[in-house]
């Protein structure tokens, strides 16, 4: 059976990893390369790097950098951040990428995702939707790190990028993120009814149920989460063990 | 030894390589087919889509070598999109003839269920139909990473040595004499994607 994969999800800006809070305030809190070596001996299911200022800043993502973390890294490797051209993908899969996240320029460049599919695979095209709860309730999805309203609302757009190409989608729901307040179940069932590839709930995860939650009501195929694991005492390892004792399928800790 | 791994422009080479090299292999990265004389292994990674691998693999002049490499018993393991161009042909985005070196086609998974998602991405078991050296010291059922849209059906079912089950279930490793394939990634499977490889590097031809 597929396992359910439990995904480490960490924030990098300026050579550093950072924690923010809803896509804001970015606190430096240490280099990249010990945590992807912690995670490794670990035996984590997938790591995701975001670069959580390339966009803002106009640059592509920092190749040395990603090209040195892929080398100590032996599970799969999500890279994310400024991308904007089918050469930054081409490039950040040969600096060792595994799958390559799209977020904000696939609202001005739709064709980016299918161009990237066609030509490297669906299956390492991963769309990232951001998405803030509007003062009329409704939610709707946001470019460049929260800063602009897209106008329009996440299932619409999870369904736009599938017929695109895209092969996984990362949802995150702005407002929870590093909050520890859990994910928003909501909306990732409703995502995750509307689209047929596999959808990785973000943004919110301060606790195993949280992320059991995310998985049972909001039928999602990964759970993501960054500040849970870098500042409470809960690990990957135990959010598994916690998922298998409530039936759900995870890996188990290789010998 | 020298492990050649073929660099035709499709995906993710340095894992290939920072793996194998972890498992104690010098392992070459190479755009060009004559150092394939020198190899005593040759990896066919790849990801990406079949006819677009297939024209890059004759545009640089690998389809003849490979096909002799494998006539001439040298372990070639094929990776991902790199095993499903072993078979005779693949149907995605139409109709290509692969490298036709394990009789097979390579069709797309089909959801038996809504739970079931396509891409397959993700950890899932792999189980053995019989004992093969890429296999050994692997407990049946352990999990290696996936992700991937299409599938290898093998025409004759001595050539299918493992299964997955997903869509139904589908064949994971395959081997005919010194050309197998493995439908996961090795290089990111962690301590049993070692194992394999390691399994790989050890042989020196058919099983």
């Amino acid at each position: 059976m597929l396992k359910v994969r439990v995904i480490p999800t960490l924030l990098w800006k300026d050579g550093s990893l950072v924690k923010g809070t809803g896509f804001d305030s970015w606190r430096r809190i240490g280099a990249a390369m010990p945590a992807i070596k912690v995670y490794n001996t670990r035996d984590v299911d997938e790591l995701v790097l975001m670069d959580v200022t390339a966009t803002a800043d106009g640059r592509g993502p920092d190749l040395a950098e990603i090209d040195a973390l892929a080398r100590e890294c032996f599970v799969p490797f999500t890279v994310g951040g400024g991308v904007a051209s089918v050469e930054t993908v081409r490039d950040l899969l040969r600096a060792g990428a595994d799958k390559v996240i799209v977020n904000s320029a696939a609202y001005s460049n739709p064709a980016l995702v299918t161009e990237a599919a066609l030509r490297f695979g669906s299956q390492c095209v991963v769309a990232a939707i951001d998405v803030l709860r509007g003062d009329d309730g409704a939610y709707v999805c946001c470019a460049r790190s929260g800063s602009q309203r897209m106008g329009i609302g996440p299932v619409a757009w999870a369904q736009r990028l599938e017929q695109l190409g895209a092969g996984e989608i990362l949802l995150t729901r702005i407002e929870r993120d590093g909050t520890l307040q859990g994910y928003d179940i909501e909306l990732a069932a409703q995502v995750t009814a509307a689209v047929s590839i596999p959808v990785i709930a973000a943004g919110g995860a301060g606790s195993y149920d949280d992320m059991l939650q995310a998985l049972r009501g909001g039928g999602a195929s990964a759970v993501a989460a960054g500040a849970m694991f870098q500042f409470t005492e809960q690990t990957p390892r135990e959010a598994k063990q916690f998922l298998a004792a409530h039936g759900i399928p995870v890996r188990a800790a290789a010998n | 030894m020298t492990v050649v791994i073929v660099d035709y422009g499709m995906g993710n080479l340095a894992s290939v390589q920072r793996a194998l090299e972890e498992c104690g292999a010098a392992a070459e990265v190479s755009d060009d087919p004559a150092t394939l004389a020198q190899a005593s292994h040759v990896v066919l990674p790849g990801v990406g889509a079949f006819g677009d691998a297939m024209a890059r693999l004759a545009t640089g002049g690998w389809i003849a070598p490979l096909r002799q490499l494998a006539a001439d018993g040298i372990p070639l393991l094929g990776i991902c999109l790199g095993m499903q161009l072993l078979a005779d042909y693949g149907e995605e985005g139409g109709a290509h003839d692969g490298l036709g070196l394990i009789p097979g086609r390579v069709v797309r998974l089909h959801p038996g269920d809504a739970r079931e998602r396509v891409p397959h991405v993700g950890w899932n078991e792999v189980s053995a139909q019989r004992a093969d050296p890429l296999l050994e010291s692997i407990a049946p059922r352990t999990d290696f990473y996936f992700v991937h849209s299409y599938h290898f059906v093998a025409v004759k079912a001595e050539h299918a040595v493992a299964h997955t089950p997903y869509c139904g279930e589908f064949v994971s490793v395959v081997r005919a004499g010194s050309v197998m394939g493995t439908q996961f990634h090795p290089e990111k499977s962690s301590r049993a994607g070692f194992r394999l490889l390691r399994n790989f590097l050890a042989g020196h031809g058919d099983a």
